[in-house]
């Protein structure tokens, strides 16, 4: 039995994605990007020359990343600063940016990438990775790829794509399943895993097929709001 | 110390011929040993090694208000704390990320099991529930830290007693009994795949830890008879391809099987 998403999108229907570039002007690369009713916006500082001294590295760059909500961007307000949670979504997002980069071109700096959510309504880190992708083009940083990130979920037995919180809390049959991913637009490659659920090792590939081919959609919608933001300049 | 690029390029030339420096396949595992009953103030306790990697985890039972969205449930909270003791790389202080990720990924993997029933931890519905505390603290880090801790919460869970409760609800640890309301068939176990240049290993000792660029930890139960992943966490600044994810689909269930065969083994 194939259940009916709660906002009656098919299953590899994403939400209705909005991505502007250069939101910020003091960044030297900005960006939003929404997915539905979750609104994560990231801005670019670097490179730069990275403090203190000894932290430099004469080979590269270091990518610093940090991700998290506004206090009034969920239900229970969060108490501002970091948490564990948000510490290991930074460096996630963090991993699943490097390997698009070329850090070797900027030997002792930083490229610092801060994420920050307005709204949530599932799927933050992936809208804030999409965002930070963007805003990594937009400050001139050489990249090889973009990076996509979405997230997979499970309705019972069901894959559907880009989950909302309420099929996220979806608790009947085999529960609820979230499967965060980040993909090279233009390759095979993954650069963000992260799952909390039930999957079986068989269903991996078919996840990883479904996820290229919403990947694809992210990928057109960032490319889009890149090449406005050159017009206008 | 840092593994010097000398070393790291012999050790990818290695692996790339499906050799290691201790003379294991790259998928093979070291020895595991296990022991009970480390701390008898813990509600459960145990030792794990895995060649010289040694983890102790401790289960500890309290006392506290449930999380407000989830008010008929107990509480489950898995710390990971990196001693100084344990390695030259650590150092004290407030918990590093390395300490927050492996509380974290085994907190995801054990409860996304549906290993520990929650709903069977509540005292006063809305007011007052059992907390588990599952603590981690590796004794020597010889790598592979993730998998060693994912085995010992595991087995600590299965070895602890529920302590007793007096008629005000306050908790009697001098008397113990019962196990605490776990599934008899479902666990977890970790198992971290690390990469070095394409070739891909288990079970790495510190040094290979150290050049590997990219690691992947699933966290594997069997439920209703089946497979099932319950988390994953990708770590580490390069990829990794469609074909290299389906080709650890293959080998995970075999391994979850194998160090279940030795776990059953062993206790």
């Amino acid at each position: 039995m194939t259940i009916k998403r709660p906002d009656g999108r098919k299953p590899n229907e994403l939400r209705k994605m909005v991505a502007k570039v250069g939101i910020i002007p003091n960044a030297d690369g900005s960006a939003l990007f929404a997915f539905g009713d979750t609104i994560a916006i990231a801005a670019v500082y670097g490179p730069r020359k990275l403090h203190p001294q000894h932290m430099q590295d004469p080979a590269t760059s270091v990518l610093r990343c940090n991700y998290d909500l506004l206090s009034f961007s969920v239900e229970d307000r969060k108490k501002p600063g970091p948490s564990r949670r948000s510490s290991e979504i930074s460096k996630v997002a963090g991993w699943a940016l490097e390997p698009v980069i070329d850090l070797e071109a900027f030997p002792n700096t930083v490229i610092d990438v801060q994420i920050y959510i307005l709204q949530a309504d599932a799927g933050t880190r992936t809208a804030g990775i999409n965002a930070a992708s963007m805003a990594l083009a937009h400050a001139g940083i050489p990249m090889k790829d973009l990076v996509c990130s979405l997230a997979v979920g499970k309705l019972d037995k069901d894959f559907v794509v880009d989950l909302t919180k309420e099929e996220e809390d979806f608790e009947e049959g085999e529960g609820a399943t979230d499967f965060a991913l980040a993909k090279l637009a233009n390759s095979d490659e993954f650069s963000l895993l992260q799952l909390d659920g039930k999957i079986r090792p068989n269903e991996v590939t078919e996840i990883l097929v479904l996820a290229s081919e919403a990947c694809r959609e992210i990928y057109e919608v960032q490319k889009k709001a890149l090449k406005e933001a050159v017009v206008q300049q | 110390m840092e593994i010097s690029n000398v070393t790291k390029e012999y050790m990818a030339r290695l692996f790339s011929e499906g050799k290691r420096f201790d003379g294991r396949g790259l998928f093979d595992l070291r020895d595991i040993e296990i022991s009970l009953d480390v701390s008898n103030k813990a509600e459960g306790s145990a030792r794990v090694k895995i060649g010289k990697t040694e983890v102790i985890v401790g289960v500890k039972l309290g006392i506290d208000t449930p999380y407000p969205d989830s008010p008929d449930k107990g509480n489950l909270m898995c710390t990971g704390e990196l001693l100084p003791l344990a390695s030259p790389k650590f150092e004290s202080g407030p918990p590093g990320f390395r300490a927050i990720e492996l509380g974290r990924l085994i907190d995801r993997a054990i409860r996304e099991s549906g290993m520990v029933d929650l709903s069977k931890l509540v005292i006063k519905e809305g007011e007052k529930v059992w907390v588990i505390y599952v603590d981690i603290y590796p004794i020597n880090d010889d790598g592979n830290l993730i998998d060693a801790a994912s085995i010992g919460a595991v087995i600590a869970l299965k070895n602890a007693k529920m302590p007793a409760l007096d008629e005000n609800n306050i908790i009697d640890y001098s008397s113990r009994k019962g196990s605490l309301p776990l599934s008899k068939e479902t666990f977890p176990i970790a198992f971290s795949f690390y990469k070095l240049g394409d070739a891909i290993i288990l079970d790495p000792t510190r040094e290979e830890e150290e050049a590997c660029e990219t690691r992947i930890t699933f966290g594997i139960s069997k439920w209703n008879k089946h497979y099932m992943i319950n988390s994953c966490q990708k770590a580490g600044e390069k990829i990794l391809t469609k074909e290299e994810l389906a080709k650890i689909m293959e080998i995970l269930p075999k391994k979850f099987d194998e160090v279940n065969e030795k776990l059953k083994k062993l206790i």
